[in-house]
């Protein structure tokens, strides 16, 4: 059915959920509900990250909170107490958390599966440590509030519903820019790598240096998206970034199905709406982590390629099936 | 530092390092065995800690039998992990076991703070609360306890590896699975019996840690860590290592905190012992990756 609906209306399939997009947070439609969706947003820019690394090149990284962390300090450091420019700091911000992505990810990416795992859980803590203990910069465990708003020209974002449209301007040019690297020649060769890294090699692939452009890749969408975070909630302080919160983006990226750009966003909105509309009632406070990884362990034992993509699979073969059935005199 | 303080912080690294030893080994014992890193490793040390606890304060159950049940349940949880979660992953990618034990591990920890609170707990210590005095330092009971079971399980767990049959059976496992079911060898229950053995040292360990240094319900993740750290100086396949690892560790960090230098403060504790995790893999990490296609 869809695929007839993509031949007969091609604009209509990409038309309809950008107008629904653009709607959502007028108070006449889904108001209610625009700022669940700046971190859907917000979210979804750090899980796409982690997708283009682990379900396209196989790569894990238990460490990406560190990268959105580092976004967010950074903005909120330079902007707050340095009155630099807030978009200058973001930028300064996604610079500094590339290159010390990039740094690292020479001799961490000499490492594989279990290892790399560990290393970047590792790192993670670490970074998470660092942002708790150096409190005369980042004000400690208690946080830094009273971060500028983000503004062009006379345009400040200063209220939800502008920066709905800032952050989703981000996270879709984002979206797309993942959308074209996956259908790319850097696409294949991702896959390429995924599937078998000797294979790879040997159709000259420089394999190393394919998992460093897309690690450092992701570091520069979470440090994005921290930015993000922290010019919208005005407020910074380590909790969203510590190992649990890397933790998440790896739920959220199981959830859409990890070789999938646009299922990031599902997985994030599912994930999203489940923790703050379902599991955040006061009788249920603490149940989140259980759900969390009761969610993860099924997913990945039952449907590997993660939920979304995992359920379309099941259903395409079961419409095979039926089908075969039905073409049976 | 004086001679006194180094001696302190010898002794109380060593005492922390046993409990990284006895990580490390569940790590090593399971990798050996089935080839699979259980990121869940350090759940076994809180499970043990906080089961101990709450048989001894709800339960009102006397010590040994409380550690000793503990030590049991979580042998038992272990083997449900494994039959549960890795065996119906059979064909799982190295990354999905990864989220899979990472799952494991955030449920475990969700339900024990759910079901038992979320403040730290000491349960009684196993021997008096004077401190003894040696070489000018002081040293609590319940550390020799420490360091005197780990000495006393690696015993067993040499004596069990080299003398007995099941001990025999697991190591031929680790040397060539195919290998060991030619010959009739259960791979399957070897890798059961691997999972709660290793859940087994993590409870042990958590036991005997918890009345020197409390236990909570989130100390997992880091003792997963630091047993990691312990069992890639060993390569994950020296037992020896493993804890000659463990106790270095302990040992750094503690030496490194006492220091009370620049960065090397408590506040850094962790931080330093996952720098030393940094460098060790970096340093093998030519030798860790042949070593994991070879299994």
């Amino acid at each position: 059915m869809l695929a007839r609906a993509r031949r007969k209306w091609p604009y209509l399939i990409i038309a309809a959920p950008l107008v629904f997009l653009v709607l959502i947070p007028f108070d006449w439609f889904l108001g209610q509900y625009t700022s669940i969706m700046i971190f859907i947003g917000i979210n979804t820019m750090v899980t796409v990250g982690l997708c283009l690394l682990m379900g396209y090149t196989g790569q894990i990284s238990l460490g990406q909170a560190a990268f959105y962390g580092m976004g967010a300090y950074i903005s909120a450091i330079l902007s707050k107490t340095y009155h630099v420019n807030p978009w200058l700091a973001m930028l300064i911000g996604a610079a500094a958390t590339g290159a010390f992505a990039y740094a690292i990810a020479y001799p961490v990416f000499r490492l594989r599966g279990y290892y790399l795992a560990m290393a970047t859980l590792g790192l993670g803590v670490i970074v998470y440590i660092l942002f708790r203990e150096l409190d005369q910069y980042t004000g400690g465990p208690d946080g830094m509030a009273g971060i500028p708003c983000l503004s062009i020209g006379g345009l400040v974002f200063d209220t939800p519903f502008k920066r709905y449209f800032l952050v989703w301007f981000f996270c879709l040019a984002i979206l797309l820019l993942s959308q074209n690297i996956v259908k790319s020649r850097t696409g294949r060769a991702l896959r390429a790598i995924h599937g078998n890294e000797a294979a790879a090699e040997s159709i000259a692939i420089n394999v190393t240096q394919f998992k460093v452009k897309i690690f450092v890749l992701s570091a520069v969408y979470a440090s994005l998206a921290g930015s993000l975070l922290v010019h919208h909630l005005r407020f910074v302080s380590p909790q969203p970034f510590g190992f649990l919160a890397s933790v998440m983006v790896a739920v959220m990226a199981v959830m859409g199905g990890l070789a999938s750009i646009w299922g990031a966003i599902f997985g994030t909105a599912a994930i999203r709406i489940l923790s703050d509309e379902v599991l955040a009632k006061p009788e249920l406070v603490g149940w989140d982590v259980v759900v969390y990884g009761a969610i993860l362990m099924i997913v990945m034992i039952f449907l590997p390629q993660g939920l979304f993509v995992g359920l379309k699979e099941l259903y395409e073969r079961w419409r095979l099936r039926y089908a075969e059935r039905g073409a049976e005199p | 530092m004086s001679a006194d303080q180094f001696v302190q912080y010898l002794v109380s690294g060593v005492t922390q390092g046993s409990i990284y030893a006895l990580v490390g080994l569940g790590f090593t014992i399971i990798f050996t065995v089935t080839g699979i890193i259980n990121f869940a490793q350090g759940e076994f040390v809180m499970l043990g800690g906080m089961i101990s606890y709450r048989l001894i304060a709800s339960g009102g159950l006397p010590l040994p039998l409380a550690a000793i049940l503990s030590i049991l349940a979580t042998a038992v949880i272990g083997a449900i992990l494994y039959l549960l979660a890795i065996r119906s992953a059979r064909k799982a990618s190295v990354v999905s076991l990864i989220i899979i034990t990472i799952g494991a591990a955030i449920l475990i920890r969700g339900i024990v703070g759910q079901l038992w609170g979320n403040d730290p707990v000491r349960p009684p210590y196993f021997s008096g609360e004077e401190s003894l005095s040696f070489l000018g330092a002081y040293i609590q009971p319940q550390a020799l306890w420490i360091i005197g079971i780990t000495l006393v399980v690696m015993i067993i767990l040499h004596l069990f590896f080299s003398r007995t049959m099941m001990g025999k059976a697991l190591k031929a496992c680790a040397v060539s699975r195919v290998g060991a079911s030619l010959v009739g060898i259960d791979a399957k229950s070897m890798a059961l019996i691997s999972f709660s053995l290793a859940a087994a040292l993590g409870a042990i360990g958590g036991v005997a840690m918890a009345p020197l240094t409390t236990t909570s319900y989130s100390i997992g993740t880091m003792a997963t860590l630091k047993g990691f750290v312990a069992a890639s100086i060993g390569g994950f396949r020296s037992q020896l290592l493993t804890v000659v690892g463990g106790i270095t560790v302990g040992i750094v960090e503690s030496v490194a905190v006492g220091l009370n230098w620049g960065p090397f403060t408590s506040a850094y504790k962790d931080a330093i012992a996952l720098v030393v995790l940094l460098l060790i893999l970096l340093v093998r990490s030519g030798r860790l990756a042949t070593e994991e296609r070879a299994s």
